[in-house]
């Protein structure tokens, strides 16, 4: 019998707290970048794509100058590369969001694995733990320090994107230029704003995020490069999104609690309990189809979310 | 609100008109165009690629028609379209709907697990015959109830179909693999595997080939998905829901149970390309086994224009590049991924196509208005139709 006590322990909620927000910044990173381009009308499907796009360019960055910075740039690059269909094929020239979204996932998963494969075969090169900040002062709390500020320093820049969206989102122009390019786009023409080009910007952050998203996953979480790193965190982050509802403090909130999820059974393994991850990964996703099946009720999103935006057209 | 505006001015688009003698060469040209176009820009650009990376593209395609068709290995081709073509059937009943089955991965998966779990002492205790019945209808049986929840949700409330099919599908995938590395384990081996059928109690080949019957099974399902959703009062239904909802509504359709219904078929079917793939093919199935069929088989699916009978003749095309694409990547030393690379430049080529089609004006379009409808109003109880 495991007495809650002997589990509960100082080191278990560190490496719950502190796994929880290592595997949950990837999610945060790509769901706030869906959340942005769902905000603006553009439902991007492809993010697991552009995930693996900027895990394999980002760890390559990082691979070849020792840097996690480049590697972390390249990796936005990367993201933004794979979003540029995005934004030819949907947003200029309106097909069909869906389709093109599985096409770059499809082409994503395929291009990094066959790249990965030419490039260094099957050795799977590592690359050095990437360095950890601890916060002055604060990181001499415990458990919340040891975990919460003790961490890469990406994992901040995660929180700080997250309230430099929802500030841009709640009070600035460009977020009520991206709202009304999901809400009603007419009205964002009339105004004399592009919807196209306002889209056109979303649609390439989302893929930016993503990108970033990818590399934190590959630079700083694995530390390596194998192919399908991603393991559906894609499809992950737009469930999240969805679920947010287009508001980026859920977004936190959501991928921290998946983030847990994706962790919780290392967590415990010190504790001497081993429950296998296939039933901790199944925990979300079971909660929240039951929570659906208990409070189904209406839900909001942009009215023109998936709909390409043609002028004059009604 | 602008949803049911869009909805009901919706073309009907499903429903096409007959094509009248004059036009129908035309209509044959416009259909041919659309369809191989975009697979043959997806082999350039897949050769501009292959030859990006110093391989050879006419040597790497050389390689996958040896290795899909040439010295018996169509049967190979073959034996790979059974699962291919019962999912296709799958998601074409489900499209037709104008509802997104995403969450095939995880029917396949469930219906496998359980097929190769009870299989091996089930073709032991009873006749083989009845055991590969129950055993189809097990997996059959498995992915139609891995719908349901989305389907009520649907019907229901009018909660977004992708996001609960691909919710249920990461639910079914770890589901299998409790259930194969728990009760199911072999206790023989250290893998995570279940048992394995024993080899002569599989799928019976059809006589004179390697091609198990699970391909005939198939082939039956392909024409009865047909022959339902173009003859019957209840494919003529489904098409009317799918077109425009509220137009269904007044012709006195019940929706949810028509919803209802299109996903347990649509699952069943997915289940049974499991069963199909198990009994005939593999025998097992290890923890880790997910071989993704439904996402190469979309793109197929929409090529073929939600016509059951078009997709037999994609499919069989992907199964020859699939199975050729192994031994032809294996040759160039590339990993076999690169396929998927040619599945997204089909797919991407195919919006191509259909962009410049819809610019001439050749018709309409592969996805239906309100497939694109599903989309936008997840979660939330839809308006109803």
């Amino acid at each position: 019998m495991i007495v809650a006590s002997q589990v509960l322990t100082d080191v278990f909620w560190t490496s719950v707290i502190g796994g929880g927000l290592l595997a949950g910044v990837p999610l945060m990173f790509t769901a706030l970048g869906e959340t942005i381009s769902e905000r603006a009308g553009v439902l991007n499907i492809g993010l697991e794509g552009m995930m693996l796009l900027g895990a394999y360019v980002g760890f390559l960055g990082a691979y070849y100058t020792h840097s996690v910075w480049v590697g972390f740039l390249t990796g936005i690059v990367g993201g933004m590369v794979g979003s540029v269909f995005m934004v030819v094929l949907c947003v200029w020239l309106g097909l069909d969001q869906i389709v093109v979204g599985i096409a770059i996932t499809l082409a994503g998963e395929g291009i990094t694995s066959v790249l990965q494969g030419t490039q260094f075969g099957t050795t799977y090169p590592r690359l050095n733990a990437a360095p950890t900040f601890a916060i002055p002062f604060l990181h001499r709390i415990p458990v919340l320090g040891a975990s919460l500020f003790t961490q890469p320093v990406l994992v901040y820049l995660a929180f700080v994107l997250v309230g430099v969206v929802s500030w841009l989102f709640r009070s600035t122009n460009v977020g009520l230029n991206l709202r009304a390019a999901g809400e009603k786009p007419e009205a964002l023409d009339a105004a004399g704003v592009s919807v196209v080009a306002t889209r056109s910007w979303a649609t390439l952050s989302t893929g930016a995020l993503a990108g970033l998203g990818g590399a934190y996953l590959s630079v700083v979480g694995a530390g390596i490069f194998t192919p399908f790193i991603t393991q559906g965190q894609g499809f992950m982050a737009i469930v999240i999104a969805m679920l947010s509802r287009g508001r980026p403090l859920w977004v936190l909130i959501g991928s921290f609690l998946f983030g847990i999820t994706l962790s919780l059974s290392s967590s415990l393994q010190p504790a001497g309990i081993y429950i296998s991850t296939d039933i901790t990964h199944m925990l979300p996703f079971a909660s929240i189809i039951v929570a659906l099946m208990l409070f189904a009720r209406r839900s909001y999103l942009p009215p023109a979310l998936a709909l390409p935006y043609v002028r004059g057209a009604r | 609100m602008t949803t049911d505006t869009v909805t009901t001015e919706a073309p009907l688009a499903a429903v096409r008109r007959p094509p009248t003698r004059s036009r129908l060469g035309e209509r044959l040209l416009d259909i041919l165009l659309r369809s191989i176009v975009p697979v043959a820009l997806a082999l350039v650009a897949g050769g501009i690629l292959l030859l990006a990376l110093g391989r050879n593209p006419l040597t790497f395609y050389w390689n996958i028609w040896k290795g899909g068709v040439e010295m018996g290995a169509w049967q190979d081709s073959a034996i790979r379209m059974a699962p291919l073509l019962l999912i296709a059937a799958g998601l074409t009943v489900i499209f037709r709907a104008n509802i997104w089955n995403l969450g095939y991965n995880g029917q396949y998966l469930l219906g496998a697990a359980l097929v190769s779990g009870y299989g091996p002492s089930l073709v032991n205790d009873v006749p083989l015959a009845l055991a590969m019945i129950v055993l189809f209808l097990l997996a059959g049986a498995a992915g139609a109830l891995w719908t349901v929840i989305p389907a009520v949700l649907k019907a229901r409330y009018g909660t977004n179909e992708i996001i609960t099919t691909l919710m249920m599908s990461f639910i079914g995938i770890d589901l299998a693999a409790i259930l194969i590395k728990g009760p199911f384990q072999d206790p023989t081996v250290t893998i995570p595997q279940t048992r394995v059928l024993p080899l002569g109690k599989m799928l019976p080949n059809i006589p004179g080939t390697r091609i198990h019957v699970g391909l005939l099974v198939a082939l039956a399902a392909i024409l009865v998905v047909h022959y339902v959703l173009t003859r019957t009062s209840w494919g003529l239904r489904l098409q009317i829901m799918g077109a425009n909802p509220r137009a269904a509504r007044h012709f006195g359709v019940n929706l949810p149970r028509l919803i209802l219904v299109a996903f347990l078929v649509s699952g069943a079917l997915v289940g049974l390309a499991a069963a199909a793939d198990i009994l005939g093919l593999w025998g097992y199935v290890r923890a880790d086994q997910n071989p993704a069929y439904g996402d190469t088989v979309i793109p197929f699916v929409f090529l073929a224009r939600l016509n059951a009978l078009a997709v037999v003749p994609f499919i069989a095309f992907f199964a020859v590049l699939s199975t050729g694409g192994d031994l032809a990547a294996q040759q160039a030393n590339l990993p076999t991924d690169f396929l998927l690379v040619l599945v997204g430049l089909i797919l991407l080529f195919m919006t191509v196509t259909e962009y410049l089609g819809r610019r001439r004006d050749l018709g309409g379009s592969y996805l239906t208005p309100g497939l694109t409808q599903a989309l936008r109003s997840p979660l939330g109880r839809r308006p109803s139709p």
